[in-house]
C-alpha cells in the first residue's frame, strides 16, 4: 500500500480543522508499521481516511492517493470499497465494547464478514468462526460462539475483534490503539498474540499507538506524527538510538528512566497545537527548544537523511546547526 | 523524605465490601470484596505508590482512606486518631487536612462554576476568610500550580486537560492539607503533559511537605515518583517494598509478571527481554478463589496455594509480601 500526500479536513461550525496535512507513507508486505503520536496528532483520522470511514461531510479528503493492489482506494466506488473493507483490509478499533454490537452474539458478528465477503454458507461460516476464535486463543471456542459481548472480559473482547478483523484473511490489518483500553498484563497477552499471528499468517500491520514502549517491542518501522504531519520516519532501531526530530527526542526524554533515579522528568513545555488554521510553519515550533526564525515561517518537508530515515525539521540536532543554509 | 519520619496515616485490616442485592425482596445475596484486608502505613512526607490492574480495588482503597466510603471493617489512623470511628462533626474538622486529586479533570470540575469559584469553595466551607482574602488566596494558588492568576473568571471548558488537572490540584491545596490521595492523576493526559503534572506534584510536595498516596497503573511513573510501592491484586496488597527493592528484586510472582509486562521503550531491550505472560483474567472480587487469590493465574502455584491463604509477612529490608514461597 502506498499513500501519497493525504490531506483531510473537517468543516465545523467554528471553521475548518486541518487534521491531516499531506501525509505520505508506504507499507510493505508482511511488515509492521507503527504510527506514534499524541491524541489529536491525526493518526486515527489518517487511517480512517484510507478507507473513507469518516463521515463525509463534515470530513473532506482534500487530496491524496492511496494505492492498494494497483488501484486508488480514494477514487473507488463505494460498492467496490466495501469489498475491500473487512475483506482485504481488516480494522481493529480501540474500544472493543463500543465496536461490538451488544445485541448480536459474537458468532453472528464473526460470521457476518465471512458470509458477506467470502460467500460462505452458514454452516461453513460457523466452522470457520470456531477456527478463528481458537486462533486468537479463546478457550472453549465452539461454546462461546453463542455468547454475547458483555459475557466476555475486556481482553477477550479484543480477541474477538481481532478474530473479526482476521476473518477474511486480510493482506493488511489496521489496528487503532488496540491495547490502550487494556491492563498491562492483558496488553502483554494481546501483543504476544499479534506476534504469533504475524508468524502464522504473514499479513502487514499498521499499528497506531501513543505508547513508545509498545511500539519498540513489535514494530519494524515507525512513523512519528505531530499536528497532522509526519515528523519522523525510521526503522525501529534507528529511531530509538538516533532520534533526529526534536519532538521525537523530547517524547523519549519525557519517559521516566529505567532506574527511576532522575530527580525531575523532562517535560515538553506548552500544549499540543490547535489545528484550526492552515499550517504555514512547523507545527512543533512553539514548543521546540531549537526553533529559530525559519521554523516560524516555513514548514519543513520530510526529507531523507540516510537509508530509511526521514525527518521534517530545519534544525540538525546532531550538528546543532540549521540543516540548510536559508 | 526524612529518614525517621513519624507515621502520618496507618491502615489496619482495611475492608470495604459492597453488598449485592437480588430477587424481589432485594435480599443481600453476597458482596463484592473490593478491598479485603489492607495493612500499610505512610510516613510524613513520603509518597506511597499503589499500583494494580483495573478492578483490583486501588481506587476504592484510596477513597476509603479519606472515608469517602464507610469501612466494612478495620481502622484508619490519621496522626493516631481512628477516622473510621469518628462522628460526622469530628470528621468534618479533620477533612480539610486530607484531600484528593481525581483522575478525570473534565469530570471533577463543575462546568458551570468559574475557576475562581471552584478553588474558593473549600475556603468558603472551611475557613472564615473574607471574600477579599479568598480572592488573594485563589490567585496565589493558581500561581503556585503554574497558571496565570488572571484566569479566575474563566470556565473549565476553556482549558486543556493538563491545565484542568492543575486547577484540580490548586483546589486540593486550598486548605493546606497534610495528606493527598492522587487517584490516577495523569492517566487521562498525553505523554508530553504527564511529565509537567508529575513535576508539579513533586515541586509542591517539597514546598509544602505533603504526603501522597499515589494511585496509578503506570508502573514506570510510580517508580519515578514514589518512595515505597504497594502492589494490589484482587482486593489485597500482595507486595509492599521500597521502590528500588521492588523494581530490582520483586518477590511476589504477580509483581514479577506485572513488571515484565510493561513494555520498555528500547527495541534492543525488548528483543532480548523475557516476558512472563499471565494466562486468563482477574477473577471476580465477589467470589475470589480459595487459598491464595493469585493462585488461579500464578505460574508457580503449588498445592498449598490453592488451600491456604498466605499471610502478610516481612521480607528483605523493609518489604512485605503475601506469598507462601517468596524468598
Amino acid at each position: 500500500m502506498d499513500v501519497t500526500d493525504l490531506r483531510t479536513v473537517f468543516h465545523t461550525q467554528d471553521g475548518v480543522v486541518h487534521a491531516v496535512n499531506g501525509i505520505s507513507f508506504h507499507l510493505e508486505e508482511g511488515e509492521l508499521l507503527s504510527v506514534v503520536g499524541e491524541s489529536g496528532s491525526g493518526k486515527s483520522v489518517t487511517m480512517m481516511s484510507l478507507l473513507k470511514l469518516l463521515p463525509i461531510p463534515p470530513a473532506e479528503i482534500a487530496s491524496g492517493t492511496v494505492m492498494f493492489d494497483g488501484k486508488d482506494l480514494l477514487q473507488m466506488e463505494l460498492e467496490e470499497l466495501r469489498e475491500i473493507r473487512g475483506g482485504k483490509i481488516g480494522f481493529i478499533f480501540q474500544d472493543p465494547m463500543t465496536s461490538l454490537n451488544p445485541v448480536f452474539n459474537v458468532g453472528f458478528q464473526i460470521m457476518e464478514p465471512l458470509k458477506e465477503h467470502l460467500g460462505l454458507s452458514k454452516k461453513e461460516a460457523r466452522k470457520r468462526a470456531i477456527e478463528l476464535l481458537e486462533l486468537v486463543g479463546i478457550p472453549g471456542a465452539a461454546d462461546r460462539l453463542d455468547d454475547f459481548p458483555h459475557q466476555f472480559s475486556g481482553g477477550m473482547r479484543q480477541r474477538v475483534m481481532i478474530a473479526i478483523a482476521l476473518a477474511c484473511d486480510p493482506q493488511i490489518l489496521i489496528a487503532d490503539e488496540p491495547t490502550t483500553a487494556l491492563d498491562v498484563t492483558i496488553q502483554a497477552q494481546i501483543l504476544e498474540l499479534i506476534k504469533d499471528l504475524r508468524k502464522k499468517l504473514g499479513m502487514a500491520i499498521v499499528w497506531i499507538t501513543h505508547d513508545l514502549g509498545v511500539a519498540a517491542g513489535i514494530s519494524d518501522r515507525i512513523v512519528v506524527m505531530y499536528g497532522g504531519f509526519v515528523v519522523e520516519h525510521a526503522k525501529v532501531d534507528d529511531l530509538y538510538k538516533r532520534p533526529l526530530h526534536p519532538y521525537t527526542r523530547a517524547l523519549l526524554a519525557t519517559l521516566p528512566s529505567e532506574d527511576g533515579g532522575e530527580e525531575r522528568l523532562k517535560s515538553i513545555r506548552g500544549t499540543p497545537p490547535n489545528l484550526g488554521a492552515a499550517p504555514t510553519s512547523c507545527p512543533f515550533a512553539p514548543r521546540c527548544e531549537h526553533a529559530f526564525d525559519r521554523c516560524h515561517k516555513e514548514n519543513p518537508a520530510l526529507e531523507r537523511i540516510e537509508g530509511v530515515h526521514d525527518v521534517a525539521c530545519w534544525w540538525d540536532v546532531e550538528k546543532e546547526a540549521p540543516r540548510h543554509a536559508s | 523524605m526524612p529518614a525517621n519520619a513519624e507515621t502520618l496515616v496507618r491502615a489496619e485490616n482495611l475492608k470495604v465490601h459492597f453488598p449485592i442485592y437480588s430477587g424481589i425482596f432485594r435480599r443481600q445475596v453476597g458482596s463484592v470484596k473490593a478491598v479485603d484486608g489492607l495493612n500499610f502505613e505512610i510516613k510524613r512526607g513520603e509518597t506511597l505508590g499503589l499500583v494494580g490492574e483495573s478492578g483490583c480495588g486501588k481506587s476504592t482503597a484510596g477513597r476509603a482512606m479519606l472515608r469517602l466510603y464507610e469501612l466494612t471493617d478495620g481502622r484508619i489512623d490519621f496522626e493516631g486518631v481512628d477516622i473510621a470511628g469518628l462522628n460526622k462533626g469530628d470528621l468534618r474538622d479533620i477533612r480539610p487536612r486530607m484531600q484528593m486529586i481525581f483522575q478525570d479533570p473534565q469530570a471533577c470540575l463543575n462546568p458551570r462554576m468559574t475557576v475562581g469559584d471552584i478553588i474558593a469553595e473549600p475556603l468558603i466551607e472551611h475557613t472564615k476568610m473574607s471574600s477579599k482574602e479568598q480572592r488573594e488566596k485563589v490567585k496565589s494558588l493558581l500561581e503556585s500550580v503554574g497558571m496565570n492568576p488572571d484566569f479566575v473568571n474563566r470556565y473549565p471548558h476553556e482549558f486543556s486537560g493538563g491545565q484542568r488537572q492543575r486547577i484540580g490540584i490548586a483546589r486540593a491545596l486550598a486548605l493546606e492539607p497534610d495528606f493527598i490521595v492522587c487517584d490516577e492523576p495523569i492517566a487521562a493526559l498525553d505523554v508530553s503533559i504527564q511529565a509537567q503534572v508529575v513535576n508539579l506534584l513533586q515541586d509542591i510536595q517539597e514546598r509544602m511537605g505533603l504526603t501522597y498516596l499515589f494511585i496509578s497503573h503506570d508502573l514506570s511513573m510510580v517508580r519515578h515518583i514514589a518512595d515505597r510501592v504497594a502492589v494490589m491484586y484482587l482486593g489485597r496488597i500482595v507486595e509492599l517494598a521500597p521502590k528500588e527493592q521492588l523494581y530490582k528484586d520483586p518477590k511476589h510472582p504477580y509483581t514479577k509478571a506485572l513488571l515484565s509486562a510493561v513494555p520498555v521503550p528500547d527495541p534492543e531491550v525488548e528483543k532480548t527481554r523475557e516476558h512472563i505472560v499471565l494466562q486468563g483474567d482477574v477473577p471476580s472480587p465477589a467470589n475470589p478463589p480459595k487459598g491464595c487469590r493469585f493462585s488461579t493465574r500464578c505460574p508457580v502455584a503449588k498445592d498449598k496455594c490453592f488451600v491456604d491463604d498466605p499471610e502478610w509477612r516481612k521480607i528483605g529490608d523493609g518489604g512485605f509480601v503475601a506469598c507462601h514461597y517468596a524468598e
